[in-house]
């Protein structure tokens, strides 16, 4: 046994509102660089859909993760290492721009710029790529949000397999349709995909802290992650040609902090704790041969934060005991392996994924609440909830429906409960009793998920930078790292920022999240409209 | 004034050339990492890299390691099992076929990069640069097989053997082995050469990193401690 620690995220999707604010501020955060214009660390989908890049959930298409070979063995579902090698020259497996989306801006300095005319100058749209005018968008990162586009296109969605085609067409009527948010982020997996396909050896897994990292001056951009990855949250910087993914806020993790996504969260979704995990058995956990028992296999990695035994092994092979103690207040692992309401997203890929997510309850149809229905006691039964439970089976749990609709159940017990005790003043034992809870693991999740007070929704003890040095309270560590920079782009700590031009190198295209594009005579232009405006200000405050 | 030439040409160059290359490459790893890629356009467009791409890198790592083998193995190694007219002989018809499978490849590559907007539009001056730069290498390659077709006995291959030992074993007098050439063969080392002095501008790098490397990894996994 060897006992390593992980920050893990869940997010609640029963309380999601679609607002894709972690979305933009990730976007702010990370991604509004040249290059980088199309790419989204953490985007939202409404399901059922396609998502983003397209199809990306359909790995027969892609070939993204692990498949297990006939002898048991796990090698990447697109080649061992020979066959991955002979890919090199041209990646059969690489999306293309199109399948994310071609970035676009709008002409906006032809508004300034445009000669008297009859009609209303227009700020036309262009592709921020080849400058080129565009009509209109043809597809997006939220191109089907909230059910945008036909059904007949949306039913492809992977999470359908097993439907038959009469039912999915009914899941086209406006009757009874269904729909559901699901933001998505990398997700640090134990067994990730990305790492293992690297040929360059450039991304890695931090012991620490379990965050999976690109080292940007030793990739070398052969984007075999791109496609290896099975949740396509690797992305190629077309500008530095080098593969850019979620780094999980790492220098706010670090100091204590929550990801930006968690922490600008309006909804109070999202949750990251400690789960403490048995990395001897990784493998062995991602190679069961049953799909539907992968689920079951990663909570047989996560460790009990209370068994002394666990604590004694963890001290020993370096977990630090502030991370202990956060373990044990950890939200993931109450709602993974407390109360079983939060599951990995497609485990079936293989990768062991470590951000988990709560599934969706959904209005109870018209019939159930017309008395056609049946219902559990006071629970109505998950099967008249809109959402088809086999969908979201699908989604979390590679089709086995049962511990999904154990979670919902358990969902649907909360509220009966707190609505008697609230409401009627009634505490009814008998619906605990029905899904198995006790009434103080009810009240506790209550708490953690109705109320989601910060300081429960986020326990994340601090880096201990000092343990990286020969003894834990190594003194040189902190010297030697004294006023390093936090992060930069390449090159350590030393030269200017990218976009740069130098002998070796220079960028084809400005930040184009300025609202330029390729050939536009920005720079003049772009100068002159925030001069004036400076000027503009300055003259205000004098006056 | 041509045994100028020639001698600057075929007796320094060589070394000017291998010279920028070598050190030039070691100061963008060491200073400039960043930019230390093989820069692939895959993103951009993946139309007509299968055939392109791959024919262009298999047909160009065969005729690299031809010439390696080529003009490096001493007349004495291979004299006992091939005459010199045989290996010429083979060196034409290996050439001639790797160099086709490069030439078909090129076209490819060349029309993507020149005619696909995507591509072109994010293709920085080298890119494009190289790529011709190649192509002409390749066309003065594939040109010398019918002049080499002119004289089967392999006398001209042993001087060129000679000039390029010579040089790599830092020998003098060997510009003179490269004086009664035909041009064809002078202007394919000359512009070999020069992609050499361009190489660690470009993103030519990116073979110096082929990552052989990965086929020894233990496993597949990689963890980073702390640090």
């Amino acid at each position: 046994m060897s006992i390593r620690a992980q920050i893990g995220m869940v997010l609640n999707l029963d309380k999601c509102i679609g607002c894709h604010t972690c979305s933009i501020t990730c976007k702010n955060v990370w991604t509004s660089r040249g290059g980088m214009e199309y790419a989204w660390f953490n985007n939202v989908e409404t399901k059922p859909g396609l998502g983003y890049p397209r199809n990306w959930e359909d790995q027969e298409q892609w070939k993204g993760g692990w498949e297990r070979t006939k002898s048991g063995k796990l090698r990447p579902k697109a080649g061992g290492k020979v066959g991955l090698l002979t890919q090199i020259f041209a990646n059969p497996n690489l999306p293309e721009i199109d399948d994310y989306y071609d970035p676009y801006t709008y002409e906006y300095n032809h508004l300034k710029t445009a000669k008297e005319s009859k009609t209303v100058p227009t700020a036309r749209m262009k592709s921020v790529i080849t400058g080129k005018t565009k009509d209109a968008p043809d597809w997006g990162v939220n191109w089907e949000e909230i059910l945008g586009g036909e059904f007949e296109k949306r039913k492809a969605d992977y999470n359908f397999t097993g439907f038959e085609e009469t039912q999915k067409q009914m899941y086209g009527e406006f009757e009874n349709t269904f729909m559901m948010y699901l933001p998505r982020l990398c997700e640090h997996c134990l067994n990730p995909t990305c790492v293992a396909s690297c040929p360059s050896g450039a991304i890695y897994k931090r012991e620490e802290d379990g965050i999976v990292l690109i080292d940007q001056d030793k990739c070398r951009g052969w984007r075999m992650c791109v496609s290896g990855c099975p949740y396509k949250k690797i992305y190629f910087n077309w500008q530095s040609g080098k593969s850019e993914k979620c780094t999980f806020c790492y220098p706010r993790i670090e100091a204590g902090e929550p990801t930006v996504c968690s922490e600008t969260c309006v909804g109070r979704i999202r949750y990251l704790g400690v789960l403490l995990y048995d990395s001897d058995k990784i493998l062995e956990a991602a190679s069961v041969e049953d799909e539907k028992d992968l689920y079951q296999a990663q909570c047989d990695l996560f460790l009990d934060p209370y068994d002394p035994d666990v604590i004694e092994r963890a001290r020993a092979d370096g977990v630090p005991d502030s991370w202990l103690e956060a373990a044990k207040l950890s939200p993931v692992y109450k709602m993974a392996m407390d109360w079983k309401i939060a599951f990995p997203l497609h485990p079936e890929y293989r990768t062991l994924p470590m951000v988990w997510y709560v599934p969706p309850l959904s209005p109870i149809q018209s019939a159930h609440e017309n008395g056609l229905m049946g219902s559990k006691g006071m629970i109505p039964d998950v099967e008249s909830l809109r959402i088809p439970v086999a969908y979201l089976a699908n989604l979390l749990t590679a089709g086995d429906t049962a511990p999904v609709t154990n979670a919902l159940e358990r969902m649907l017990a909360m509220r009966a409960y707190m609505r008697g005790k609230t409401v009627d003043g009634v505490t009814d034992i008998s619906i605990l009793e029905q899904v198995g809870m006790s009434e103080d693991e009810m009240d506790d999740m209550y708490q953690m998920m109705a109320i989601a007070n910060y300081e429960d929704r986020f326990v994340i003890p601090t880096n201990h930078k000092e343990y990286s040095g020969d003894s834990p309270f190594d003194h040189e560590i902190a010297f030697a790292t004294k006023a390093e920079c936090g992060i930069s782009f390449g090159n350590g700590c030393h030269g200017e920022e990218p976009p740069r031009s130098n002998l070796f190198g220079s960028p084809t295209h400005a930040n184009t999240m300025n609202g330029s594009f390729h050939g536009a005579e920005k720079t003049e232009v772009k100068m002159a409209t925030q001069l004036e405006i400076g000027r503009g200000w300055k003259q205000k405050g004098k006056s | 004034m041509s045994e100028y030439l020639n001698t600057f040409f075929f007796g320094i160059y060589p070394y000017l050339a291998i010279g920028v290359m070598v050190f030039g490459s070691f100061l963008r790893y060491d200073r400039d990492p960043y930019s230390w890629k093989a820069d692939s356009s895959q993103l951009m467009s993946r139309k007509g890299l299968r055939w392109g791409s791959n024919l262009f890198h298999v047909g160009i790592i065969l005729l690299f390691f031809g010439h390696l083998v080529g003009l490096l193995t001493p007349h004495w190694v291979y004299e006992p099992f091939i005459t010199a007219g045989q290996k010429q002989l083979l060196a034409m018809i290996a050439g001639g076929i790797f160099g086709s499978m490069c030439f078909i490849g090129m076209v490819i590559l060349i029309v993507r990069r020149f005619g696909n907007a995507r591509v072109s539009a994010t293709s920085s001056f080298w890119d494009k640069a190289i790529l011709l730069l190649l192509f002409i290498q390749l066309c003065l390659g594939l040109l010398t097989i019918p002049q080499s077709a002119q004289h089967l006995d392999g006398s001209s291959m042993i001087e060129l053997a000679h000039w390029a030992q010579k040089i790599v074993t830092f020998r003098g007098g060997a510009a003179e082995h490269m004086l009664h050439e035909n041009i064809i063969f002078k202007l394919h080392i000359v512009l070999g050469l020069t992609i050499f002095l361009v190489f660690p501008f470009t993103r030519l790098v990116h073979m110096f990193s082929a990552p052989i490397k990965y086929l020894w990894r233990t496993g597949y996994q990689i963890v980073r401690k702390r640090g």
